[in-house]
C-alpha cells in the first residue's frame, strides 16, 4: 500500500508552518504505511559555499559533537548539530558531495541520508503518526516537503529501507508500489558505478534517477525515462531543490490525488492527507493523469 | 403510525463524521433493513473518510455533504445515496440496487463489479469505470479514463465526454454509449450500430441521471464476440 504526501507552500504564512501541515498530512496517511515513516524538508538554506548533511546513526547513544568536531577539523568552522532523534544536521564548509564522499569513507558506521544545500531527510521505522511527534516535525519552516508512510513488500522494514531516497543532490524520491525488474537494473546500474546501500526496489528506481541526471538528462527526461525501463508500479514524487514532481505509471493502479490553491499545491495518496489543509474544500482538485510527468517549480530568481 | 414517529422519520438525520464514528454511523444504517428509522439522512464532514454509507440495505436517501475516501456506497441495496464532492476510488462497487449519484468527480473502478442499480457520476470518472459491470447502469456527465468496462458483462456505461484507452476490453454484453471520442477500442470491443431501441434506452437512463443530451449524439460499442465462447442459443440470458 503506502502513503504518499507533497506540499509545495506558495505564501510565506505556509511556508512558516510547513511542518505543521507535513505532520497532519502524514498522520493522514498512517494507516497506509504503519512499517516505517520519512519526509524530505527543503529548508534553512547553508550559506555560499557551504552544504548539509542529514546523518542517521543506529546507535540511540551516539555522541554527535565528535562527528561535528571531525568535520570542523576537516572542512574547517566547526558548527553545531542540529539532532533530531537518530538524526542530525551538519553544515559543512565545502560542497555537498565532498562531505558526503568524506563521511562515507571515515564514518563508515553512519549514514548519508541527505546531502545539498536545502534538504533534510529524516525516516524511521514505527508509526508514522510518532515519528511525527519523535522527530518533531512541526518545528519545520520551509519552502516544500515530501512525505511517506511505509507498508513494506519488497524488502525488510529498517530504517535504511525507509523512504525517501536520496537521489542525489536536493533530490530524494518516494514511491508508493512495487517494481518488479529491480535486481537486473540494480546489476546495470552498479556496472555504472550508482552505488546502493539496500535491497530495495525503491532505491533502484532512485538509483536510476540519479544514472540518467548525471548523464545528462533532465529530472522531466530521467522521469519520462521511467515509463520506459522501470517494470512494476508506481506513483513516484521527486523533490528539488526548487520544488517536487509527480509521476504514475502507465496503469496508474497507485492512486495520487493533487490540488491547488493560492497559498499552496498538495500531493496525496488520498483526498484525506489533503483535507487538513487550510481552504482544501475549496481547493482545485484533480487526479494526476497515467504515464504524464508533473513539475513544480519556484521562479528561479 | 403515531404521530410524531412520523414527523422523526420526516425529519432529516444529521450525522457529523467530525464527532461521530464512522462505524458507529455505518451500523445505524445497517441497522434500517432490520427496524425502520430515518429515512432522510444528511452526512457532513466526510473528510475523504473510506466505506461512508457502505452496505445500505434500506429505502432510505443520503446526502454526503463534502469529499469522500474508498468504496463509499458500496454493495448498496435500495438506498439513493448522493455525494456533494469527488469520490475516491471503487465508488458504488458491486452496487446490487438503487441510486448512487456523485456531483464532483470519481476515482478509478467506479462502478466496479455492479449488478444493478444506476451510477451517476456528474463530472469525470478515471480509469477502470464499470470493470466487470454485471448489470449495473452507470452514466458519466464527464469522460471515463483507460480499460473502462473491461469485461463489462451486462448493463450499460454512458458516456457523455470521452473514453480512455483500450474501451470495453474483453466485453461481454454490456452496451457502451460514447458521445465524444474514444481514445481505442479495448480486444473484441467494436462499432456498433445505435437503433432507435438503443436511442430509447439512452433516453431513459440519461433522463435518470438528470443529464441533457441527444441520444442520437452517442454511438454504441460492444462485444464482437470473438474472445468468448458465445452461443446464440443463450443470447435471452443476456
Amino acid at each position: 500500500m503506502c502513503g504518499i504526501v507533497g506540499l509545495f507552500a506558495k505564501s510565506p504564512k505556509i511556508e512558516e508552518r510547513l511542518g505543521v501541515h507535513l505532520a497532519a498530512m502524514l498522520s493522514q496517511m498512517n494507516d497506509r504505511g504503519p512499517d516505517s515513516a520519512g519526509v524530505a524538508v527543503y529548508r534553512d538554506p547553508a550559506p555560499s559555499g557551504s552544504s548539509k548533511l542529514t546523518i542517521f546513526s543506529a546507535d540511540p547513544r551516539e555522541d554527535w559533537s565528535v562527528l561535528a568536531d571531525e568535520l570542523g577539523r576537516e572542512f574547517g568552522s566547526r558548527s553545531e548539530p542540529g539532532v533530531r532523534a537518530s538524526h542530525a544536521v551538519f553544515v559543512v564548509e565545502t560542497d555537498a558531495a565532498d562531505a558526503e564522499a568524506w563521511v562515507r569513507a571515515n564514518r563508515p558506521d553512519l549514514r548519508v541520508m541527505s546531502a545539498g544545500s536545502v534538504i533534510e531527510i529524516y525516516k524511521e521505522t514505527g508509526l508514522p503518526r510518532e515519528f511525527a511527534e519523535e522527530f518533531r516535525l512541526t518545528d519545520f519552516q520551509g519552502t516544500h516537503a515530501l512525505g511517506h508512510t511505509r507498508m513494506a513488500t519488497e524488502s525488510r522494514v529498517t530504517t535504511e529501507g525507509s523512504h525517501p531516497f536520496s537521489t542525489g543532490l536536493n533530490l530524494c524520491l518516494v514511491h508508493n508500489g512495487s517494481l518488479s525488474n529491480h535486481n537486473r537494473l540494480r546489476e546495470n546500474l552498479r556496472r555504472e558505478e550508482i552505488g546502493f546501500q539496500t535491497e530495495n526496489d525503491t532505491e533502484v528506481a532512485a538509483g536510476y534517477l540519479a544514472w540518467r541526471m548525471r548523464e545528462g538528462a533532465t529530472l522531466e527526461q530521467a522521469l519520462e525515462g521511467c515509463l520506459s525501463d522501470l517494470d512494476g508500479f508506481y506513483t513516484f514524487a521527486v523533490g528539488t531543490a526548487d520544488g517536487f514532481a509527480v509521476l504514475r505509471d502507465p496503469i496508474a493502479c497507485k492512486p495520487a490525488v493533487l490540488a491547488e490553491t493560492d497559498e499552496w499545491v498538495a500531493m496525496g495518496s488520498e483526498w484525506r492527507a489533503i483535507s487538513v489543509l487550510p481552504g482544501s474544500a475549496d481547493a482545485r482538485m484533480w487526479e494526476p493523469e497515467p504515464g504524464v510527468v508533473y513539475v513544480w517549480e519556484n521562479e528561479l530568481v | 403510525m403515531a404521530v410524531a414517529e412520523r414527523e422523526q422519520q420526516a425529519a432529516i438525520e444529521l450525522v457529523d463524521l467530525e464527532t461521530t464514528p464512522l462505524r458507529k454511523l455505518n451500523q445505524r444504517l445497517h441497522d434500517l433493513s432490520q427496524a425502520p428509522g430515518p429515512t432522510a439522512w444528511r452526512i457532513v464532514n466526510p473528510n475523504g473518510a473510506h466505506a461512508v454509507a457502505c452496505g445500505l440495505d434500506a429505502d432510505v436517501g443520503v446526502e454526503i455533504e463534502g469529499h469522500v475516501g474508498y468504496y463509499c456506497a458500496g454493495m448498496n441495496k435500495r438506498a439513493a445515496v448522493r455525494v456533494h464532492g469527488n469520490a475516491s476510488t471503487g465508488l458504488a462497487e458491486n452496487m446490487m440496487s438503487g441510486l448512487v449519484v456523485v456531483d464532483g468527480n470519481a476515482s478509478q473502478s467506479a462502478g466496479a463489479t455492479g449488478r444493478g442499480g444506476l451510477l451517476v457520476v456528474r463530472g469525470d470518472a478515471a480509469a477502470r469505470c464499470g470493470i466487470s459491470m454485471k448489470g449495473i447502469d452507470i452514466v458519466v456527465g464527464g469522460s471515463v479514463g483507460h480499460m473502462s468496462a473491461f469485461m463489462a458483462q451486462t448493463g450499460s456505461l454512458v458516456v457523455c465526454g470521452d473514453a480512455g484507452e483500450a474501451l470495453g476490453d474483453s466485453i461481454y454484453e454490456a452496451r457502451l454509449y460514447v458521445r465524444g471520442s474514444v481514445a481505442s477500442l479495448g480486444a473484441d470491443c467494436v462499432e456498433k450500430e445505435l437503433r432507435d431501441e438503443h436511442r430509447v434506452q439512452l433516453a431513459e437512463l440519461l433522463k435518470a441521471a438528470e443529464i441533457e443530451a441527444d441520444p442520437s449524439d452517442f454511438r454504441r460499442y460492444g462485444s464482437a464476440r470473438q474472445l468468448y465462447n458465445f452461443r446464440i442459443d443463450n443470447a435471452g440470458a443476456y
